[in-house]
């Protein structure tokens, strides 16, 4: 458990990412999977569960006001178990992705949580905002910041703490073989990044013909290899 | 505007939904990227003006965070030009709808799901980690920061008329444009990114293709009441547990 403190402070710098600052998208799972596991020494396990998470994402779209899970520390949290576990071993991916996604539902409730502070920081700090205080205006910025920070930490080592000798445990006794696994938790996520992406742009004319032409040139460079 | 305000600014910018909450949204974080514009106002941080424009400005306001550059040069404009605070207030309340809508669309709906699944289709093909990663970060961030930039231009030159900036058409028909490439795009990465994760070819890729669509034909009908992700993980969950207990 050496690599939790790197890791939990790894996921409060890419947890931060998706909402304050600097929303560069290092915290796609994609990106941050990718460095979670080669934070533990397997890169290329990491973004296994990256581009898998990444597809479950594209359903996802931070607009506004709205709930949505938080990616960063999930991709942390699951990069990491899946890299750490050994890819080679049946089920690694698949219990990768579930620590993922398990992180990313409460971690959508977490920023919610952070929402609700920082508007009780807001209103506690509302007569120096109406006097024209700079020094509330950089204050809560900062309190805003530090607080995402440190949410994004927390989750991230409790995650990983809970979720690692479950993700031990479970894969001593999985019994679907690899490629069993590995299909089923790639099937679910096209289905959901295609559901996503007929949502997203078939109102778009030409869109759907658009993705036809794409698809066929695809199967054809899987065919062609 | 100064070129060391310009860039204090800009990097502020990056920093506007710092205080993100269900009050004021992004209020705070806009009066937090103009406050080192407004230090220019007669009788610099201790002067009423500035008081009460850091006032003004830290109210309720909403916004794409990437657009709002443009509201804050806009806004920046007018406080230093001494438009009356009335008008600045019907100026904010004004521009916070199309700054949204056209910023979601936009980045959120059109340049994001691009950027992501190009940088899939490179993994599927077998990038190395690493140029998968460059090819998502650069990408994005070049179309991410050079439209912080155009906005916060923009909106400082042109001031309270900015809103004719809207017009742009990158703005208007770059959704619809990158909708048709991304949705093509989407439709390479798919195949590309099962083959190179499922280990084995042939019939095990065309019945997990297969069972994709249809699922996707399901959720899609479902869609609003299932979310796609929720959906996963109470079914990746289920397939654990049968694996542990059989």
């Amino acid at each position: 458990m050496r690599e939790l403190l790197p890791l939990a402070l790894l996921g409060g710098a890419l947890g931060l990412d998706v909402v304050c600052f600097p929303q560069m998208m290092i915290s796609r799972p994609l990106v941050a999977a990718t460095i979670a596991g080669a934070f533990v020494g397997d890169a290329t396990t990491g973004i296994l569960v990256g581009a898998t998470l990444e597809l479950i994402a594209l359903a996802t779209l931070p607009f506004g006001a709205s709930r949505y899970p938080e990616w960063g520390s999930a991709a942390v949290v699951g990069g990491a178990i899946a890299a750490t576990l050994q890819m080679d071993r049946a089920g690694a991916l698949t219990i990768g992705v579930l620590a993922g996604l398990a992180t990313a539902w409460v971690g959508g409730w977490t920023l919610v949580k952070l929402r609700q502070f920082n508007a009780w920081l807001a209103r506690r700090q509302r007569p120096a905002l109406d006097a024209g205080s700079r020094g509330a205006v950089a204050g809560l910025q900062i309190a805003g910041l530090t607080a995402d920070f440190v949410r994004a930490a927390t989750l991230t080592a409790v995650s990983y703490l809970l979720l690692f000798p479950v993700s031990y445990a479970t894969l001593g006794v999985w019994s679907f073989g690899d490629r069993t696994s590995r299909a089923v938790v790639m099937g679910l996520a096209i289905a959901v990044a295609a559901s996503a992406a007929w949502t997203n742009f078939h109102s778009a004319r030409g869109a759907r013909w658009c993705f036809a032409a794409g698809l066929a040139v695809g199967l054809l460079v899987l065919v062609a290899r | 505007m100064p070129a060391l305000t310009w860039v204090n600014v800009f990097s502020r910018l990056l920093a506007i939904q710092g205080s993100w909450n269900y009050e004021n949204l992004i209020g705070n974080g806009v009066g937090f990227c103009l406050e080192p514009v407004l230090r220019q106002l007669p009788g610099g941080t201790h002067g009423p003006a500035f008081k009460a424009a850091i006032s003004r400005e830290s109210a309720y306001f909403n916004a794409h965070p990437y657009l709002a550059a443009v509201a804050v040069g806009a806004l920046a404009r007018a406080e230093l030009s001494g438009v009356p605070a009335e008008r600045i207030e019907r100026f904010r309340t004004a521009l916070c709808g199309p700054l949204g809508s056209v910023g979601d669309r936009l980045v959120w709906a059109g340049w994001l799901p691009f950027c992501s699944l190009l940088a899939l289709v490179a993994f599927g093909l077998g990038a190395r980690p690493l140029a998968v990663l460059l090819i998502f970060l650069l990408l994005y961030n070049a179309g991410h920061l050079a439209l912080r930039a155009w906005g916060l231009h923009v909106g400082w030159t042109r001031g309270l008329g900015v809103a004719s900036a809207l017009a742009n058409p990158v703005l208007r028909q770059g959704p619809a444009h990158l909708a048709r490439a991304a949705a093509a795009i989407a439709g390479v990465a798919l195949p590309l990114t099962v083959a190179h994760v499922v280990p084995g070819r042939g019939s095990v890729l065309a019945v997990v293709l297969i069972a994709a669509a249809l699922t996707a034909a399901v959720l899609v009908r479902l869609h609003g009441r299932v979310e796609g992700y929720k959906l996963a993980l109470v079914l990746i969950a289920l397939f654990a547990l049968v694996s542990v207990a059989r």
